[in-house]
């Protein structure tokens, strides 16, 4: 099993693009034919694996456990196959992709580090704040369902154009979302990335990460096992909230998709808070066998993964579950996807034990069944058996089906190769260039966001004061710290799945190196379209090859994630899918504290040198989308090879002391790099551009593999010296000003003044 | 000097404040448990921030009337220290214990930063030992900070020297420019009358540990223990 069941989809979708689906409602437990199946999300073979595995027909209830469990979104059954084939060992890994409900990465000082990333994109394209709080609240269950306490919360936002109202009306829910349910629960926001494009008008991406910390030894596993040991479920109580959500969800978004609105689910951060602290309360205890938050698929799914893993199978009474509602059918109790509960594994004899614990926090927690040996699930409601199937049929890796989807590469990857860089003019002044960049949202300050989460409770974030390209986390009491970025340019996935994925490993190694850390591990929230058409397909399959490609060659194994595909939206009679994005959540370690390095200038003077090669290209860049109007190009200069050797010189540099600062080239290129490593102490810089390629690639291209670093006048010839003895390139770019930015003894201006702009233009573009 | 630490569902500066507290500042500490009626002999009180019971209704609200708060006011009215930090602050507020109130911020949206405030005057516990001329870089994280009080009262709270604070720029001047959420007069903290119960929505807690690179909120926690030690070896002369 590669990734475990996801979480997307709490709340969801239902009766739209199918309106038979009102008719189940009226439909009872006899009558179930392939229309049923069919109107479930179930196709014929579905169908008759499911009548095979159970020896009859299914009721209604035990043909919805099927159509949730086997839904996409549960199963990943297309994906599991390439997901297969990322790497995912290493020595620092306790816990591998699959084995439980978050990765687990030795981090030093006897501590574990548990993270993941997950989506929650079509609940926010239908209702942002609500969809934005219930992702939050999604994946930090599966952080301290494990024992860890969530230290830090990274986000990968990507919406539509701020031209639209929609967009604006997106981006304010979500940030006011993820703010008000992380804020409340009280974990720091210490990374994340913004970005705007048409390709997201209608179906935004929202991918939230988070991270938590535990002693190694006390992590408790989501597993189910020893006869008669009693389940409880624990927290909120189950309503009828996003009932066949995970099924309803592998469906694109329309025109239509509004009226869902009613089905989504209310986040409650201040019962996941008690949900925390109670689940950490009873870690302390030695009363658990195993736990596993609720998310998609609510209790079925917990039931099920739970008994597969420990081999054996529970008898649930669904009377004793706490519900929100009179009259709701034993079906609707067990897909709901009710927030902020869990189910916990006890050990017989201990039930008084866990049962303090939840009263001390005011929490429900009742016993509804326990395990048996059998490899059955049997749900009883007043006293009358409504379900009994096999825990191992339901889920990957057991009874789940897995396909083999065709693929084919579309007509536009040779098209956009045949971009020549001479078909573009130089601007007549890059000047303009600079100042227009420098407000474009995709590259300026996205202050407007991130006021609005918490980024400093916790006391542990270590960049409020020390702006670097990751995010650094304090391990108290120890000498190290952790790292933590997420990346992903889909722009550049889009001209080449492969290359572009490749880039977004590479890019996210790189923040952490230029932090101070060595990368350690990742996790990746692949948001596609829609599986069954080849061209989305082929997009996939590349963004996996070239993931496994870097994620080897930085030793970065791939702890888990989500996949989450038809993101695309349906107007008229055209499907537009999103652009392909593969986010890369990246962990890494500062070993050494007092090596952690900032991207800030320090002072007037210091020697401004790049690390890397100035190229002749401008191929995907903000630049050429921006100013120049064209969309659609290759993707940048990349050299994995070159990129991995960069990144070793520059950790060497970093722990010699030889760099006062680091900030890698990304969007906006090397002027932009540049002007943020400025921003802090408003210090301005005096460069010579590289006669050898065109000045607007020198100043805006987006070659991969450089980074900006200062050294010190006094440490300057070491710096050379130890260079030189590299097999990388590297140039001398000029020197640190009082806060003109001067290249080629032209001014463009001072970076405070450019930074009042860089500030503002996000929030006056919502505005507007 | 034994801190206590209160702790409501809902708390989630309540690790950050024993921390700071107990590993930075080197003093005792002790949790009290909402539900507890025990103060445990503290010589101080910290209502920590937080989102106690949610704050689904209006920060601070249902957590005035929570069991412990019954000790925490007659604690109070016997003269012992009380500091409530962002929720506390708005706690005390709802409990009468300050005067005054907060109101969601001028902009309607939550404010997490760092911002700059000033001593107004050295006559409590909390800026005794603060100078009067240097802005302390302090961060505010919070959605209801808009501190708000009639003019009648602010002039008494002005004569009597309880404005503990004021957001400012860098250097300490006070202007509408630096005011982060609204605060009438910019003020950023308060304390009552008999100067013995003080709230403040920065966090000197967050801004204490060297590892983080900003240590002036540890300057505010050691005035308040300063002045506790200095009054206790007075009163034992």
């Amino acid at each position: 099993m590669l990734f475990k069941f996801n979480q997307e989809f709490r709340i969801l979708i239902i009766f739209v693009s199918v309106p038979e689906q009102k008719l189940l409602f009226m439909i009872t437990q006899t009558n179930v034919d392939i229309k049923t199946a069919e109107s479930l999300g179930i196709n014929a073979e579905e169908f008759e694996m499911i009548k095979k595995i159970l020896g009859r027909e299914p009721n209604f209830t035990e043909l919805s456990i099927y159509s949730v469990m086997w839904s996409e979104h549960a199963s990943y059954k297309n994906s599991i196959k390439w997901l297969k084939t990322l790497p995912r060992e290493g020595e620092q890994i306790l816990a591998a992709a699959g084995e439980e409900n978050a990765g687990m990465v030795d981090v030093g000082s006897g501590l574990a580090c548990v993270f993941k990333i997950e989506s929650h994109n079509h609940p926010c394209a239908v209702e942002p704040y609500q969809g934005a709080a219930t992702g939050v609240g999604g994946i930090n269950r599966d952080i301290f369902t494990m024992g860890a306490r969530p230290v830090a919360q990274l986000n990968s936002l990507r919406f539509g154009t701020l031209k639209e109202e929609r967009t604006k009306w997106h981006v304010k829910g979500v940030v006011k979302g993820i703010g008000d349910y992380g804020n409340s629960f009280g974990v720091p926001v210490v990374g994340g990335e913004v970005y705007f494009n048409d390709c997201y008008n209608t179906n935004p991406l929202v991918n939230a990460m988070s991270v938590g910390l535990m002693k190694k030894d006390e992590m408790i596993s989501a597993i189910a096992k020893g006869k008669g040991n009693p389940v409880f479920i624990v927290g909120s109580r189950t309503g009828k909230d996003g009932i066949h959500g995970a099924t309803f969800a592998s469906a694109d978004i329309t025109e239509n998709s509004a009226e869902d609105l009613p089905s989504v689910q209310v986040g409650d951060p201040f019962q996941e808070k008690l949900l925390l602290e109670a689940s950490l309360d009873l870690n302390k205890t030695d009363t658990i066998i195993g736990m596993q938050d609720m998310g998609a698929a609510g209790i079925i799914c917990s039931t099920s993964e739970m008994s597969e893993k420990g081999g054996c199978g529970m008898k649930i009474d669904l009377d004793k579950v706490p519900l929100r509602q009179a009259n709701m059918e034993p079906w609707e109790i067990l897909l709901s996807e009710s927030q902020e509960r869990m189910l916990v594994v006890a050990k017989k004899g201990m039930e008084k034990e866990v049962e303090a614990v939840f009263d001390k926090w005011d929490l429900n927690c009742v016993i509804i069944g326990e395990v048996i040996e059998e490899d059955r699930l049997l749900f009883y409601m007043k006293g009358e058996l409504y379900a009994d199937v096999p825990a191992s049929t339901l889920v990957l890796g057991g009874g789940a089906p897995v396909y083999d989807r065709e693929y084919k590469e579309p007509a536009y990857y040779k098209q956009l190769k045949e971009f020549n860089i001479e078909s573009v003019d130089e601007p007549a002044s890059l000047r303009d260039v600079a100042w227009s960049l420098a407000s474009n949202a995709n590259i300026a300050s996205k202050r407007w966001v991130y006021e609005q989460y918490d980024t400093m409770v916790g006391t542990r974030n270590m960049t409020t004061n020390f702006p670097c390209d990751a995010g650094l986390v304090n391990i108290k009491g120890s000498r190290s710290a952790l790292a933590l970025t997420v990346d992903c340019n889909s722009r550049y996935v889009y001209a080449d799945p492969d290359i572009g994925t490749q880039i977004a490993v590479s890019e996210a190694a790189r923040n952490i190196t230029c932090s101070g850390a060595d990368p350690l591990a990742i996790t990746n929230c692949l948001n596609f379209g829609n599986p069954y058409n080849p061209e989305v397909y082929w997009q996939f399959v590349g963004a996996i090859k070239g993931m496994s490609k870097a994620c080897k060659k930085f030793g970065t194994p791939v702890t888990g994630g989500n996949v989450s595909f038809y993101n695309q939206t349906s107007i008229g009679n055209e499907v537009v899918p999103v652009y392909p994005t593969p986010t890369i959540g990246m962990l890494g370690v500062v070993k050494e504290k007092n090596n952690q390095m900032s991207m800030a200038f320090k002072g007037k003077g210091s020697m401004i040198y790049l690390i890397g090669k100035s190229r002749n290209d401008i191929s995907s860049s903000q630049y050429l989308v921006s100013w120049h109007g064209i969309e659609k190009s290759p993707v940048p200069y990349f050299n994995l090879e070159e990129e991995f050797r960069m990144q070793t010189v520059l950790r060497e540099l970093i722990s010699y002391s030889l760099v006062r600062s680091a900030h890698d080239i990304s969007e906006g290129g090397l002027f932009i790099s540049l002007f943020e490593c400025g921003i802090p102490k408003c210090l301005g810089f005096d460069i010579t551009s590289d006669a050898e390629v065109r000045r607007d690639a020198f100043l805006f291209g987006e070659a991969q593999g450089r980074v900006v670093v200062t050294v010190s006048p006094t440490r300057e010839t070491e710096f050379i010296d130890y260079m030189l003895k590299q097999d990388v390139p590297f140039s001398a770019l000029g020197h640190v000003t009082r806060g003109e930015m001067r290249i080629d003894d032209m001014s463009y201006g001072f970076v405070c003044d450019m930074k009042k702009a860089y500030m503002e233009s996000l929030e006056s573009q919502l505005k507007e | 000097m034994k801190f206590g630490v209160v702790v409501f569902p809902g708390s989630n500066c309540d690790h950050d404040t024993v921390y700071t507290l107990e590993n930075i500042l080197e003093q005792e500490v002790v949790e009290i448990w909402h539900k507890d009626d025990d103060l445990q002999d503290v010589d101080a009180i910290v209502l920590p921030g937080g989102f106690s019971y949610g704050d689904y209704l209006r920060s601070g609200a249902i957590a005035r009337f929570s069991p412990i708060m019954k000790q925490v006011i007659e604690f109070a009215n016997r003269g012992g220290l009380l500091i409530g930090i962002c929720n506390g602050f708005q706690i005390l507020c709802e409990t009468g214990l300050l005067p005054g109130a907060l109101l969601h911020n001028n902009n309607q949206k939550f404010i997490c930063k760092n911002i700059n405030i000033i001593p107004d005057n050295n006559d409590s516990a909390v800026n005794a030992t603060l100078n009067k001329d240097k802005a302390l870089k302090i961060p505010i994280a919070h959605a209801e900070g808009r501190y708000f009080a009639p003019e009648e009262d602010l002039s008494k709270m002005r004569q009597n020297g309880q404005i503990l604070f004021r957001y400012c720029d860098e250097s300490g001047v006070v202007s509408r420019e630096h005011n982060p959420n609204g605060s009438v007069e910019n003020i950023a903290g308060v304390c009552n009358e008999l100067k013995n119960v003080f709230g403040m929505m920065p966090h000197p807690e967050r801004a204490a540990d060297d590892e983080l690179g900003n240590t002036d909120g540890r300057l505010i926690l050691e005035s308040l223990i300063k002045s506790f030690e200095e009054k206790r070896v007075s009163s034992y002369n």
